[in-house]
């Protein structure tokens, strides 16, 4: 029988099936925040039961922390409290806990592979749909809800059914000035937010292969953007090199025979998919949103397009556009902005403070923008000071904030304020998601970069 | 039990004739921040709802007195976005037991079924015609019979099938959850880890 790469992951983790019904799935690794797991801790107390395997367990504070000032008490009582929660919880529960301060503090979907906790094959929850950034590495994550979060820390396992499979193939090579968050916005803008809704997706083709791990993750990461419960990219050398002696990889021998297994994971030559989409790596411009969905993306340098244009319900459409102030036909290059957002798990990565810098070099942040430059861990802000980038950034009127979420949701004070226009490098642009009356233009960091310096929306390229 | 059991529920309906409604809408970021399952449909819709000011949005739907129900009826791609289950517990918690539309999301539709909200997936024309018979008159009824997976508009306006898997249909039918069916199977779990490496 030949096997998707999804196949060989997902089938080798079920406990058992139930007949017209769910699969029983086993997971290896299960990341917690502070968010969506105090409930779930709660439900556990409530039904007297420990957490089956808190070594398969790993928790770090991201949403909810400030990025000024990290080593003062946090100021929110609300957000205090609920960091407070995580941190007894995870000690009552025996899980380790990178709280705020701690070396290896960040945001979960950026620690989990810098040390290692991501794994290929492996199954890897976390209660926060971004988790499908983990399926870089070819392991089958996705996200859960709370009851599902208690349900994996009492038992070790969920009860899904098996997910339909699509694959997306993207040949040829990325043009210049396209980054791999492009790519992700690219497809999302033809298949739409529901498009791969049932589905688990596998990105195959020669873009994906020359992506980096850090551009992987960022594809993988907006998988659930196009409604598709994950994403995941066969692991190859440079999976391995990636993970390699990392503190929670396995070492020696165990590495060796992990290596076995690894070196398994691939699609079969003739294994069948649900859906298969194929497009072409050079037809994909630099993107940009211009609705409040990720699906409302195009390249840069077109006009926004009219109702007509688009599927589904007119109303929603000229809803979305009043939201955002703009009007069918108009140009977005030439617009201006007001704030520049760089970070979160889909681009707080360190190859995305390299291609920020690559464009802000030299030149000065324009007078009207306000930018918040926000590390997805202390990896990455290491990285940035040790790389030189952090001059790179000061010399341009840049300043560096602490790790975590930030205003890609802006549960912190990190908000965009109401109706200014932030173009930013996270992964939502829906109404008030950067805060209240915020508006969202999602884009790519030289997207941002660009805008960033010049106060408009300016295609990078002109720029490089 | 862990929740309500679902068996039929007749009701008026709320319309919510807007295409992917996400999770963010339904409860945003910012009301998340509890640490117990406890008041949230005081944010539910929060920003379509409220202004800034915290008065009425009087032109939103659960501000008009017009409309009420325990059912909720939303546009294509109901409930997308972030996994929050927070979003299931706020419609919840305002008093919705069941969520029509014609397509969900697939992280918030788990969330509902494992929260006892039934989530019912019509087809886009009977979704058009429940709106419509909404809009003439806001007294309607829908019915929603789990056990014969069936949901009729009116006494006699239509009537559709729905899908539900047969697992998760006799769970909402008696009000188990998940957890109670893995907890009777953990020493097959256990036994299933022991040959899994960590």
């Amino acid at each position: 029988m030949k096997k998707t790469l999804f196949d060989k992951v997902w089938d080798s983790h079920v406990v058992r099936s139930i007949e017209e019904g769910p699969d029983v799935l086993f997971i290896d690794r299960h990341m917690v925040h502070e968010v969506t797991s105090p409930v779930a801790f709660l439900g556990l107390e409530n039904r007297s039961l420990p957490v089956l395997y808190p070594n398969r367990t790993f928790a770090t504070a991201d949403h909810n922390t400030p990025t000024l000032n990290q080593h003062l008490p946090v100021a929110d009582p609300l957000s205090r409290n609920q960091l407070k929660a995580l941190e007894e919880n995870a000690n009552k529960h025996g899980i380790s806990y990178w709280g705020l301060g701690h070396q290896k503090n960040g945001i979960v979907h950026v620690v989990g592979p810098e040390y290692g906790i991501t794994q290929p094959g492996a199954t890897i929850v976390c209660g926060d749909s971004h988790t499908s950034t983990h399926g870089a590495f070819g392991a089958i994550a996705f996200g859960i809800g709370t009851s599902e979060v208690e349900m994996v820390l009492a038992t070790q396992c969920i009860m899904q059914p098996k997910p339909k499979k699509m694959r997306i193939t993207i040949n040829g090579s990325l043009n210049k000035g396209v980054t791999p968050k492009d790519v992700a916005l690219f497809i999302i803008s033809k298949l739409t937010t529901s498009g791969a809704t049932g589905y688990f997706v596998e990105y195959a083709g020669e873009v994906f292969e020359q992506l980096s791990m850090e551009g992987r993750m960022t594809v993988c990461n907006l998988s659930i953007e196009m409604g598709a419960r994950g994403g995941m990219i066969a692991p190859d050398e440079k999976t391995f090199e990636y993970i390699k002696n990392r503190e929670f990889t396995p070492q020696g021998a165990d590495w060796d025979k992990a290596m076995e297994y690894w070196s398994t994971l691939y699609t079969d030559e003739g294994a069948v998919f649900d859906k298969e989409l194929h497009y072409d790596g050079a037809a994909i411009d630099p993107m940009i949103t211009f609705g409040t969905n990720p699906g409302m993306g195009m390249s840069i340098t077109k006009a926004i397009p009219s109702a007509s244009e688009v599927e589904g319900g007119k109303a929603t459409y000229e809803k979305s556009l009043e939201y955002m102030g703009y009007k069918e036909g108009e140009q977005m290059v030439g617009k201006p902005i007001d704030y520049v957002f760089i970070g979160s798990c889909t681009n707080g990565r360190i190859e995305d403070f390299r291609a920020f810098a690559s464009i802000v070099k030299g030149h000065k942040k324009a007078e009207n923008v306000t930018a918040w430059l926000v590390p997805g861990s202390h990896k990455v802000l290491n990285a940035i000071k040790e790389e030189g980038l952090l001059e790179i950034f000061e010399a341009a009127e840049f300043k560096l904030r602490e790790p975590g979420c930030s205003a890609c949701l802006a549960m912190n004070d990190d908000k965009i304020p109401a109706g200014k226009y932030a173009v930013s490098t996270s992964n939502r642009n829906f109404e008030g998601r950067q805060g209240p009356g915020a508006r969202t233009l999602l884009a790519s960091p030289l997207v941002a970069a660009a805008a960033a310096i010049t106060g408009k929306i300016t295609d990078p390229r002109t720029l490089i | 039990m862990a929740y309500d059991s679902f068996n039929i529920l007749s009701s008026t309906a709320v319309p919510l004739p807007i295409e992917n409604v996400d999770t963010d809408q339904i409860i945003p970021a910012r009301f998340l921040k509890a640490t117990e399952r406890k008041g949230f449909g005081d944010n539910l819709f929060r920003d379509w709802r409220y202004n800034q000011d915290n008065t009425p949005k009087t032109e939103f739907v659960l501000n008009d007195a017009t409309y009420s129900g325990k059912i909720l009826v939303g546009g294509h791609n109901f409930g997308s976005g972030s996994s929050r289950e927070h979003a299931a517990w706020a419609i919840y918690d305002y008093g919705f037991r069941c969520v029509v539309s014609s397509f969900f999301a697939d992280i918030f539709r788990n969330n509902c079924l494992n929260i006892g909200v039934l989530p019912v997936q019509v087809s886009a024309a009977f979704l058009t015609q429940i709106f419509e018979a909404i809009d003439n008159d806001p007294n309607v009824n829908l019915t929603v019979d789990l056990h014969a997976q069936k949901i009729t508009l009116g006494n006699d306006m239509g009537v559709e099938h729905f899908e539900i898997n047969s697992y998760k249909k006799e769970n909402m039918l008696n009000g188990y959850d998940d957890i109670d069916y893995l907890n009777n199977i953990k020493a097959e779990i256990q036994n299933f880890a022991s040959n899994t490496p960590l």
